[in-house]
């Protein structure tokens, strides 16, 4: 059982050896990544107002990563 | 003593409290959101309404470890539109919102924490949210956690009798991958609850015929998942695609398809495209005519099966720039937006509803 239980041991911490995946993408790669075309969100205030029009109109929303208030949705 | 000498004393006095309470901690990987600026004139056109006005914001850090953000935005409705003109007279009216947020940066993690308070004749909105990001794995992966809490009063013209609430709250949880030095990925995951009146005191739906005030149900639970890669494609462009899936205790599920291009030309222009598919399913209780009566009963075209086609275009112009100082952007994008309504009939002429819509954004935006 002990022995088993040493080979178990073993076995996966080998495996786990192999799982250390190193981050790939070097921090002087990212260059194109930092300019604003490759932003998620680029200017808050015309999203914010864009992310409104469709909530009002729309059944779906969330997960947008906008953050708004308020209704103005009679 | 003048007033900007008053003004000067109490901003050097804030900044040496803050900077002192912030300055204190360890290493930061993380930076914060750049000091920025933005003044923005929106519009909106379609279907019988417009709703217009400017918006501002203004972002400055401290200490170099929080980052304090306001704004402020006005939208000017006029609405004549459908739902309005066959059963109310057109009206007109103001919101106004306020924002506050402040951003604090500690090593690898952001804490962010907003409020908002939107005030509209008959309508209030308040909203407080807490998010946290953190960046590991060499900075290659951020994982961010939300929440929001929101709480609405609803009032009616000329109803003083009326008043009723509804609270909202939402979870958030993402992850921003980097894929490769041109592709960067994200997922995000919403779960959203709404409980009390869940509608509009003024809307009418329709029962044999007959028109009636809408019931809607107190609860609604919805759970949203949006799916983002960018791409750099080399010659100073970048693709942009995203999906959303939406589904609620209400029965909606709806599908959003979002395809985007940019391009640089030369130093000083920037153009954006976008084309933008929603497609929707409708709510277990909406109806167009109900045939039987039942607990809720609906006609808000917002619950109806439809779909919409959107295609837009933004274009940027750097104004003015002092590398490491400042930079001045002039901004323009408008969006054409075709809705189609499946079962949603207008009743003037028997037909199938749809209209089309404009959004136009005009905005400076700086960085300094």
């Amino acid at each position: 059982m002990t022995r088993c239980l040493l080979a178990f041991t073993v076995l996966l911490t080998m495996l786990l050896g192999g799982c250390a995946i190193q981050p790939w993408v070097k921090p002087y790669e990212r260059e194109r990544l930092a300019d604003p075309i490759m932003a998620f969100s680029r200017n808050t205030l015309p999203e914010r107002h864009r992310d409104h029009v469709r909530e009002v109109r729309e059944g779906a929303h969330g997960a947008t990563g906008v953050q708004g208030g308020g209704c103005g949705c009679n | 003593m003048a007033v900007t000498d008053v003004l000067r004393r109490v901003s050097a006095l804030l900044g040496g409290v803050l900077g002192s309470l912030f300055a204190a901690g360890g290493a930061r990987a993380l930076d914060l959101p750049a000091d920025s600026a933005e003044a923005m004139f929106h519009s909106y056109n379609g279907g019988g309404v417009t709703a217009n006005g400017p918006a501002l914001l203004v972002r400055k850090s401290i200490a170099d470890r929080v980052s304090l953000s306001a704004s402020y935005y006005v939208d000017s409705v006029s609405n004549a539109s459908i739902d309005v003109v066959t059963t109310a007279s057109p009206y007109k009216e103001r919101r106004n919102e306020y924002t506050f947020g402040a951003d604090y940066v500690y090593r690898d993690s952001q804490i962010t924490f907003g409020v908002s308070s939107s005030k509209e004749p008959d309508y209030t909105a308040n909203r407080y949210s807490l998010d946290i990001s953190q960046e590991t794995f060499g900075g290659m992966t951020t994982v961010s956690l939300g929440f929001t809490r929101g709480a609405d009063q609803v009032g009616k013209h000329d109803a003083p009798e009326f008043a009723d609430r509804a609270t909202h709250w939402q979870y958030r949880v993402g992850v921003t991958q980097i894929l490769t030095p041109r592709w960067i990925a994200s997922a995000n995951f919403e779960a959203i609850a709404d409980d009390g009146y869940l509608g509009s005191p003024y809307r009418i739906a329709r029962v044999f015929g007959a028109a009636v005030p809408e019931r809607n149900p107190r609860t609604r639970s919805s759970r949203a998942m949006n799916f983002r890669v960018n791409g750099d494609l080399g010659s100073h462009d970048a693709i942009h695609l995203q999906y959303r899936y939406f589904w609620d205790t209400w029965a909606i599920k709806a599908h959003t398809v979002e395809l985007g291009y940019s391009r640089y030309f030369g130093d000083k222009w920037l153009a954006d495209t976008s084309l933008r598919y929603y497609r929707q399913g409708a709510a277990l209780f909406y109806s167009d005519n109900a045939l039987s009566e039942t607990t809720y009963v609906s006609r808000n075209r917002q619950l109806s099966t439809f779909d919409s086609v959107g295609l837009g275009a933004k274009v940027a112009y750097t104004w003015r720039k002092v590398p490491g100082r400042y930079e001045v952007k002039l901004n323009g994008g408008y969006e054409y937006v075709r809705y189609k309504y499946s079962d949603f009939t207008d009743v003037r002429t028997g037909t199938p509803y749809g209209f089309n819509a404009g959004v136009l954004q005009l905005f400076v935006s700086a960085t300094f």
